[in-house]
């Protein structure tokens, strides 16, 4: 949308001036290409995206000896050597392998597909729940705000890890294996998605709720009330647009944030079982056991979620300056 | 003020009775608490049925919560199965103070918390001493230098911190500090539980034991917190009234503690008031990794076990002390600053 105007013709003798005018959506990317660690946080989440998948392409094959042929892609992350067990970093294993002779290359390749799938969809969920019950509560306001905001109370006044905890066993073990882009999957997955995405929406639902109450006083939306437009409408087209920049903050901290929840839950065994699908979350059940003899089990999976995390963290931090326009730093 | 505490008390009461009925229904599925039972030996289909019975798991979900609510003490249970109500239920219901016994320990459950609850306490406020000295330290230094080598540094390096997964950072320093040291032949740090059961429970035990775990949780938290002094820090110190008294000549010292820290620690109240009934629930994960038995460690034991009548107990607990926390916090809150009026 850059708008170039010629302000005064030539043949007056003035000096054409050209002005460039941006929207406020540029002036954000102009501010956020500024902010160093978040273009930082972009170049290490490209890298890990590179690597979970292009690397699944180049690296991921071996030799499986107990099935006696060469295996590739997931199958290869899954194949089990028991006669290679917890052997240290090599050549051939470049991560070494785990507990059951698993190639720790591979899962973290394969689980970190899963991870970050389960981040963004996790957050999406979140987001869309939050968006929906703080826009709906401060709109309609009245008894219906209040049922709303007690029930995002009543949840905030759980522990989140705690909450998550009862919700996974709540869907525990109850779940047939699924089939998502051909590939074979824990139904779990799906449940977990839910689970991190209903515990993960409140906070997104109060800052949503506090900007649509200032918003919806505003007089436009009195006009748009009165040119007869839908509830709906007025919340979609009029209300959300102006409370995107939290929303988009919310979204990307989201993803580190569920990340981080499937890693704790898998981590403390009441997560993704990992026989047919890994993550980088239940690569780490157990493994603290190991700590002293195998260091190589818990170190790469909880690097990779380390980095993710931290990018993705840089990332939200560069956002929120720079939807931000008090913030001159990094104009 | 009287009003406004009535009030609040009045409004959490439906919230805490939400908040039971949610856990209660979610705990409905987590499986047989009964299946789990027994030792060596499964016990027998029958004996089963007649544990169920005694336990009052055999009656629908709203009795079963009731239950647990007011008690059973008003009615008769039907012990044998033959459809009648014959002996006196003994139960009084968490409202007068009967928070049931545990499925697996036959324990009652105020008894399990109350011995919990010291260690994960000793751990837990040793940790927000530490934060709020170091975040308070952190925060402040980083705000007097703004965008200065050394904030960016802290910026960066809170960053880290506060991004760190809490296992991977507990790896990592048992990796170091015990593992490492060890191989080292350096005197090394104990890694599991809180003291060695040769040497017995001694201060100086604990306190080893201690080292470990709370470096873990609070280089976490520390990152987070001193962000927060930073910015609230920052606001403080672009108001008009802090040239005042720079303009005055008042030494820096005394402006960046008597009037910026003092306005600035004021949010800084609120957060940790919030985050105090928290403190109860110990940490989970890093009670698990470091074997330490409090809250967190009894809270993932009973939940493997579907022991709902602890885990209803300590969540009900924590959600309590969130509500008191909240409303003591708004009061202090309205001494501290007399800009608010709570009506």
């Amino acid at each position: 949308m850059t708008a170039t105007s010629s302000s005064s013709p030539e043949k007056l003798g003035f000096e054409t001036i050209t002005i460039e005018s941006r929207s406020p959506l540029q002036l954000a990317w102009r501010r956020f290409r500024k902010h160093k660690m978040a273009m930082v946080g972009v170049g290490i989440l490209l890298l890990l995206v590179v690597y979970v998948t292009i690397g699944g392409i180049l690296l991921s094959k071996g030799y499986c000896a107990p099935l006696g042929r060469e295996l590739r892609y997931e199958a290869w992350s899954n194949c089990t050597d028991t006669s290679k067990v917890r052997q240290p970093p090599s050549i051939e294993h470049l991560f070494g392998t785990d507990s059951i002779g698993r190639d720790i290359l591979a899962r973290t390749i394969y689980g970190g597909q899963i991870s970050i799938m389960i981040g963004v969809t996790a957050a999406t969920v979140g987001v869309i729940l939050g968006t929906l019950i703080g826009s709906i509560s401060a709109y309609y306001g009245g008894w219906i705000d209040n049922i709303l905001m007690r029930f995002t109370e009543a949840m905030l006044n759980i522990p989140s890890l705690f909450l998550l905890i009862v919700a996974a066993k709540f869907f525990s073990g109850k779940i047939p294996d699924i089939a998502i882009f051909g590939r074979q999957m824990t139904g779990n997955v799906v449940f977990i998605i839910l689970i991190i995405g209903l515990t993960s929406w409140m906070y997104l639902a109060r800052i949503v709720r506090a900007n649509v109450l200032s918003l919806r006083e505003l007089d436009y939306v009195s006009a748009a009330k009165a040119l007869g437009s839908s509830n709906a409408r007025i919340i979609f087209t009029h209300l959300l647009p102006n409370t995107l920049a939290p929303v988009i903050v919310a979204a990307t901290l989201g993803v580190a944030g569920a990340i981080l929840n499937e890693a704790y839950v898998s981590f403390l065994g009441l997560g993704i079982p990992s026989q047919i699908t890994a993550t980088w979350g239940n690569m780490l059940d157990g493994s603290y056991q190991y700590l002293e003899v195998a260091p190589w089990l818990w170190f790469f999976p909880g690097t990779f979620i380390l980095l993710t995390v931290l990018s993705i963290n840089f990332i939200g931090d560069g956002l929120r300056d720079a939807f931000d326009p008090r913030s001159i730093r990094h104009l | 003020m009287i009003n406004y505490i009535i009030r609040r008390i009045l409004q959490a009461i439906p919230q805490l009775f939400i908040i039971s009925i949610l856990l209660f229904l979610l705990m409905q599925s987590f499986g047989d608490p009964v299946a789990t039972l027994g030792a060596r030996t499964p016990p027998k289909p029958e004996d089963k049925e007649r544990l169920r019975r005694q336990l009052g798991l055999d009656q629908p979900m709203y009795v079963q919560y009731v239950v647990w609510l007011v008690g059973n003490d008003w009615m008769l249970i039907d012990m044998d199965g033959d459809g009648v109500g014959e002996t006196p239920g003994k139960r009084r219901g968490v409202l007068r103070g009967d928070w049931g016994q545990s499925l697996v320990t036959r324990l009652p459950v105020t008894q399990m918390i109350a011995e919990r609850l010291p260690n994960t306490l000793i751990l837990m406020l040793t940790v927000e001493v530490i934060i709020i000295i170091f975040s308070l330290f952190i925060g402040v230094f980083s705000a007097l230098k703004q965008y200065s080598f050394w904030d960016n540094l802290i910026t960066t390096v809170s960053f880290v911190g506060y991004s760190m997964p809490v296992f991977w950072l507990a790896l990592m320093m048992i990796y170091i500090f015990a593992v490492g040291f060890k191989r080292m032949g350096l005197p090394y740090l104990p890694t599991v539980g809180m003291f060695d059961p040769q040497v017995g429970k001694t201060t100086m035990e604990v306190i080893r034991h201690m080292i470990l775990p709370v470096a873990t949780l609070s280089i976490i938290s520390v990152a987070g917190y001193s962000r927060y002094v930073r910015s609230s820090m920052l606001e403080v110190l672009n108001q008009d009234y802090i040239r005042t008294a720079r303009a005055k000549g008042l030494e820096r010292w005394a402006v960046v503690s008597r009037h910026a820290l003092k306005n600035a620690s004021l949010p800084f109240v609120t957060l940790i008031g919030l985050d105090l009934p928290f403190l109860l629930a110990g940490a989970v994960v890093t009670e698990r990794i470091f074997a330490w038995p409090g809250m967190g460690r009894l809270f993932l034991d009973h939940v493997a076990r579907a022991d709902f009548p602890v885990l209803m107990g300590i969540l009900m607990l924590i959600a309590v002390a969130v509500v008191v926390f909240q409303l003591l916090t708004d009061i202090v809150y309205s001494f501290l600053d007399p800009r608010i009026r709570l009506n």
